[in-house]
């Protein structure tokens, strides 16, 4: 039986594994070669006798060269993290306290308003930037960060909220009932005992919230028009693919740089994410 | 220096009625203890109390103090959970001196009350470690530590002792005794376990389904229980009870059923004789069974045929069966009973209860 279960193992666990492992780096992998590699060989037809797709001999530089200094590709980087941040804070601040509210206090229809508010997160952006784009052009914010950060709240904070109510629902409430006898008043106690608990909650919220504006698409498209005002998505896309040319090694080498920022924030908080997303907090 | 007053306490959740018409007097430096089956309403009062579950209707006093509209800070008590709930991103000292913190005291004071408490309770050594870093035992000492810092006016208790294993509960019972008498505060218990109620309460409230049975100390309780179910709740083994019939015999009272034909002795003949003709529960303790000698009258004691025998090394507990009624007694280590044989045992007549069947109330 124990023979059988090395087989097993092999067979159930690491073959699928490394198949699943392979099927989701293959991409990032692709992207990586295309950038770095020459346009002689990128543009090398499939039956020539030195084509080798998976492979380059002679890796360059020059795509990334040309996208940082031919294109607006740092404005677009900065423009997106401006955008990603502000919205993420200010949906942050709303979710965490909309999801305490929720979760903590009982006022008449917490439970209905709960099941609403994760409802408006269902709205297909299709269908929200039409009356959005209305809204935007009112405000005059059209082409404007501001276009941007005022309007990825619509989707974030419902899901910030939906995200922080779970997670304060998780928290003992006596440990809170027990911070109000100490003498905190229900404000302090939620400063200085619940939300330390859900730090690992808010952060959980805070990447997940930055990774959905970083790489927001729609909104970023219809609302800003000049080139320097565009974030990365819609920047490379529109800026490296000009009628029906495509140019690969600057588009990958713009994925490959835009997707550092998401990459190292993902590293950097990954305990924390996962303890957040596995949630649980022990008295 | 307070005594807890609670007048026509009333509790209502949309359709519960969990705690009705309490009325209570706690005195200052008393440790009062709740106890009743799950459900009965006890957490809810103590809740009430701390201020944690606004009031349907009724007062709670406090020292002098009307404290229904007072916030839980301002009632100057400190509670000890069930689950410790200790904060878990805190130091055992920053546990301990939050309440101090929230409430301004400067830091030397701060330092000199944790330390203290911390003395008193044997956790010196843990006040850097966090609340994850404890066994259960010194979590209790904590949440424990945390209550007494304050020096409150009063101490709620919700079964503090139920998540800790047998032996650290006895051990934590003992010592929760001795603080108390060391501090003197006014406590307010709430235990679902008897054992704690009658060892920890200088008196004891039974509750059930929100009302208030019984309120004394606790041998009054168990000696002189006011109904059938304070008589049954409190006491391992449980009372015996049976249905008999009250009749009168030569100049005396007699009880009798299919398995019983007791005396009635004559203190008690005075209440139980409006019964004659009438039927009552009788209830009598395992302990105050025993095995019976050819001194002991015919009329005090009755045959039984066992039907299971326990030796618990202390007692040996008896499982009998007497006409149609099971009973349980507790009778001496070493006693001569085989499983299916007869005996006769004797009953104590000094401890014979009689409850009303249709009220449930003594007689
Ligand atoms: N928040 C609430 N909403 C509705 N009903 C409640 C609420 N809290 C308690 N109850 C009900 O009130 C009654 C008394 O509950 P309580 O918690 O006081 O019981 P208890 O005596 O402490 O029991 P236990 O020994 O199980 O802790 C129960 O019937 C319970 O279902
Ligand atoms: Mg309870």
């Amino acid at each position: 039986m124990i023979e059988g279960a090395v087989w097993r193992k092999w067979v159930f666990f690491y073959i699928p594994l490394a198949a699943f492992v392979f099927l989701l780096l293959f991409p990032f992998y692709w992207m990586i070669i295309t950038a770095v590699r020459p346009d002689a060989e990128l543009y090398r037809p499939w039956n020539a006798p030195n084509y080798a797709p998976f492979w380059t001999a002679n890796p360059t530089l020059e795509h990334i060269r040309y996208l940082l200094e031919e294109t607006l590709f740092s404005t677009w980087m900065l423009n997106t993290m401006i955008i990603a941040l502000v919205s993420t804070l200010i949906s942050l601040v709303c979710g965490v306290f909309a999801g305490y509210a929720l979760a903590r206090l009982n006022f008449p229809f917490a439970g209905g308003l709960g099941t609403g508010i994760f409802v408006t997160y269902l709205v297909p952006q299709t269908l929200l930037f039409i009356p959005l784009s209305d809204i935007v052009r009112n405000f005059r914010l059209g082409d404007t960060p501001w276009a941007l950060i005022l309007t990825y709240p619509t989707f974030l904070i419902p899901f910030c909220t939906w995200l922080m109510m779970g997670y304060f629902k998780a928290i003992p409430k006596e440990l809170e009932e027990c911070a109000r006898i100490d003498g905190a008043s229900r404000f302090k106690a939620m400063l200085y005992i619940i939300l330390p608990i859900a730090v690992p909650g808010i952060l959980s919220a805070g990447i997940f919230a930055f990774t959905l504006s970083w790489n927001e698409f729609i909104y970023a498209l219809v609302f800003l028009s000049s080139p320097e005002q565009k974030t990365v998505p819609v920047g490379v896309t529109s800026e490296l693919i000009r009628g029906d040319v495509f140019f690969w090694g600057p588009l990958m080498a713009g994925a490959l740089l835009g997707s550092i920022p998401v990459a190292l924030v993902y590293s950097f908080f990954v305990e924390h994410y996962v303890a957040g997303l596995t949630g649980s907090v022990k008295g | 220096m307070a005594q807890v007053v609670i007048r026509n306490l009333n509790k209502k959740f949309d359709e519960v009625h969990a705690v009705k018409d309490v009325n209570l007097d706690i005195r200052d430096k008393e440790f009062m203890v709740f106890v009743g089956p799950s459900g009965c309403g006890k957490t809810t009062t103590l809740r009430m109390i701390a201020g944690l579950e606004s009031v349907t209707s009724g007062q709670i006093l406090i020292g002098e103090r009307v404290v229904n509209d007072l916030p839980p800070m301002d009632r100057d008590i400190a509670m000890v959970f069930q689950n410790y709930a200790l904060y878990p991103h805190m130091s055992v000292y920053d546990n301990m001196a939050f309440g101090l913190k929230m409430r301004k005291f400067d830091r030397e004071e701060i330092r000199r009350r944790v330390h203290e408490a911390a003395d008193i309770l044997g956790i010196r050594d843990y006040l850097h470690r966090k609340p994850r870093q404890l066994s259960g035992g010194q979590r209790q000492r904590v949440a424990l530590g945390r209550a007494i810092v304050r020096h409150p006016q009063v101490f709620l208790f919700d079964e503090p002792l139920s998540n800790l294993d047998a032996k650290l509960r006895v051990q934590m019972r003992v010592e929760l005794k001795k603080l108390h008498e060391r501090l003197g505060t006014t406590a307010v218990y709430v235990t679902h376990d008897q054992v704690e109620a009658m060892t920890l309460g200088d008196r004891v409230v039974v509750m059930r389904d929100g009302v208030v049975q019984q309120v004394g100390e606790p041998l009054e309780l168990y000696n002189r229980p006011a109904n059938l179910f304070v008589a049954g709740f409190l006491g391992s083994p449980a009372m015996n009870f049976s249905r008999v019939r009250v009749a009168a015999a030569n100049g005396g009272l007699r009880i009798e059923n299919e398995g019983l034909r007791l005396a009635v002795p004559p203190p008690l003949a005075g209440r139980v004789g409006r019964y004659v003709g009438r039927e009552l529960t009788f209830g009598i303790r395992p302990e105050d069974l025993r095995i019976a000698t050819e001194a002991d009258p015919r009329d005090l004691s009755f045959e039984a045929v066992v039907e299971v025998v326990e030796r618990l090394g202390s007692e040996t507990l008896l499982d009998l069966s007497v006409g149609a009624d099971t009973m349980v007694a507790a009778v001496e280590p070493d006693a001569p009973a085989r499983v299916r044989g007869r005996l006769r045992l004797a009953v104590n007549p000094e401890r014979m209860h009689f409850f009303d069947p249709a009220t449930e109330t003594a007689v």
